[in-house]
């Protein structure tokens, strides 16, 4: 499927911030305008994944119980190094027999690495970064992130960045995207966060209402 | 003549040709005898401290003919962080040795890091207990001392049998006379010890448990497990630091 849809991650001083487009389409139609594409698969880690419809859920699902089974056969939940090369470890195995048409950003907190992002992508290339995005919508939020992102950045801060960048998007992109969800990682674990974007509408899932926030 | 003894005797002897069969009084024979085996082997130490993990065993001279080798017959390293020490049958031993590398080194190649002290214990013991539950083959003949370091738990030392089964341990004694070495153990043993006051304890356990009344360097082997600047490290004691600490202890 054309990668209209939109993910994309930075970390921050001591956080790790995941932001996702809302939407679900296929072809011309546009099915719904609340989802939620950010998985949390551990106390301390999410995953954005993006893709085939099918694929990404079957996928995020897969990881979210096996890394559950990791973490009854350790005591403790595995680091967010190791969930990373693990989910790598599925996604090429499948490569050459099935593949897996997901690609997907993992945000983790850890006590000893700090907050982290790793970037995988459907080819299972799995990369450590400090943001990273997939989709179209890559094309003008990385050159952005290249212009303003700096290493530890605090979440207000971090949140200005992602609005700056959803901002362009609603400029620039052909495809437009109205509806974002982001989530954060940190020490305190893994909850949602509010983009407060004036003029982008913020779907605020746990509460199953939506954030209108005043129009341009 | 005990009745009563005689008849034990004889109902076990009924039921203890196979793994499979349970005797009336509820045991597994099979099982206990290769428990009482490893009792009759050579004795080995383990001790958890908090700066590291000791494993001491006695290094048996079977002849003089024999030609000394490279590598221990005791200890063995699965990975850079765990090290094994095996009592019982040397050949099942390697079976198993062989099984727990490539596992360490399949963990590693899924995810990039080391294999968890206690998932390395699980599977070795899943494999012993096969051998317990399904006809035909005898019980893996060997206990395990696992000596290992990972992030999620730190310094563990582990201990299983040839059931299967497996416990955690901060101080334990295995092989001949261990019931001497496991009460000096109980006395002596302190949570807050360091690595040089466990090898102590270590050689002193040993001692103890070994028939000879004169201990010479050359017939103990100790390794320890510790950690050099975050990175864990598997080493051991040559003759002359043996022989050190058995002047200390």
């Amino acid at each position: 499927p054309p990668p209209m849809e939109c993910i994309f991650g930075l970390v921050g001083d001591g956080f790790t911030l995941l932001v996702a487009d809302a939407s679900a389409r296929r072809s011309v139609f546009l099915y719904k305008q609340d989802e939620d594409k950010i998985f949390p698969i551990d106390e301390h880690k999410a995953m954005a994944v993006t893709g085939e419809p099918g694929d990404t859920t079957l996928f995020a699902e897969l990881i979210q119980k096996n890394l559950a089974l990791c973490t009854l056969r350790v005591g403790v939940p595995r680091s967010p190094h190791a969930t990373a090369h693990f989910t790598r470890a599925i996604m090429a195995e499948n490569l050459r027999r099935s593949p897996y048409f997901v690609n997907l950003l993992l945000a983790g907190h850890d006590k000893d690495e700090g907050p982290s992002l790793y970037y995988l992508d459907y080819l299972a290339s799995l990369q450590k970064l400090n943001f990273a995005a997939h989709g179209y919508g890559a094309f003008f939020i990385l050159s952005l992130f290249d212009r303003y992102y700096r290493p530890g950045m605090s979440l207000p801060e971090a949140i200005k960045l992602a609005n700056l960048c959803i901002a362009q998007l609603r400029l620039r992109f052909v495809i437009s995207t109205p509806a974002f969800t982001a989530k954060v990682v940190d020490t305190d674990g893994v909850r949602m966060v509010d983009l407060k974007n004036e003029g982008v509408r913020m779907v605020d899932l746990k509460n199953e209402e939506e954030m209108v926030v005043v129009e341009e | 003549q005990n009745q009563i003894g005689q008849a034990d005797i004889s109902m076990s002897r009924k039921y203890d040709r196979r793994t499979t069969t349970f005797t009336p009084e509820g045991r597994l024979m099979q099982i206990e005898y290769a428990l009482e085996f490893i009792n009759k082997r050579v004795p080995t130490v383990g001790i958890l401290t908090k700066d590291g993990v000791i494993l001491g065993a006695q290094k048996q001279q079977k002849s003089k003919l024999l030609e000394v080798e490279k590598h221990s017959e005791k200890m063995y390293a699965i990975d850079d962080h765990i090290v094994l020490s095996a009592s019982g049958f040397t050949s099942d031993a390697n079976i198993l040795i062989d099984y727990a590398r490539k596992a360490g080194q399949e963990h590693y190649l899924t995810f990039k890091e080391p294999l968890p002290v206690e998932q390395l214990v699980q599977l070795l013991c899943d494999r012993k207990h096969y051998y317990t539950q399904f006809g035909s083959s005898r019980p893996i003949g060997v206990s395990f001392f696992y000596a290992g370091y990972d992030r999620y738990l730190g310094f563990q030392l582990y201990c299983s049998d040839p059931s299967g089964n497996y416990s955690g341990w901060k101080a334990h004694c295995i092989g001949s006379n261990n019931v001497n070495g496991k009460s000096m153990l109980k006395d002596e043993y302190k949570e807050d010890m360091n690595l040089e006051e466990g090898t102590k304890l270590t050689l002193k356990v040993l001692c103890k448990t070994l028939d000879t009344t004169n201990p010479k360097a050359e017939e103990f082997e100790i390794v320890r497990l510790t950690l050099d600047e975050g990175i864990p490290k598997i080493s051991t004691l040559d003759e002359k630091e043996v022989k050190d600490y058995l002047e200390k202890a």
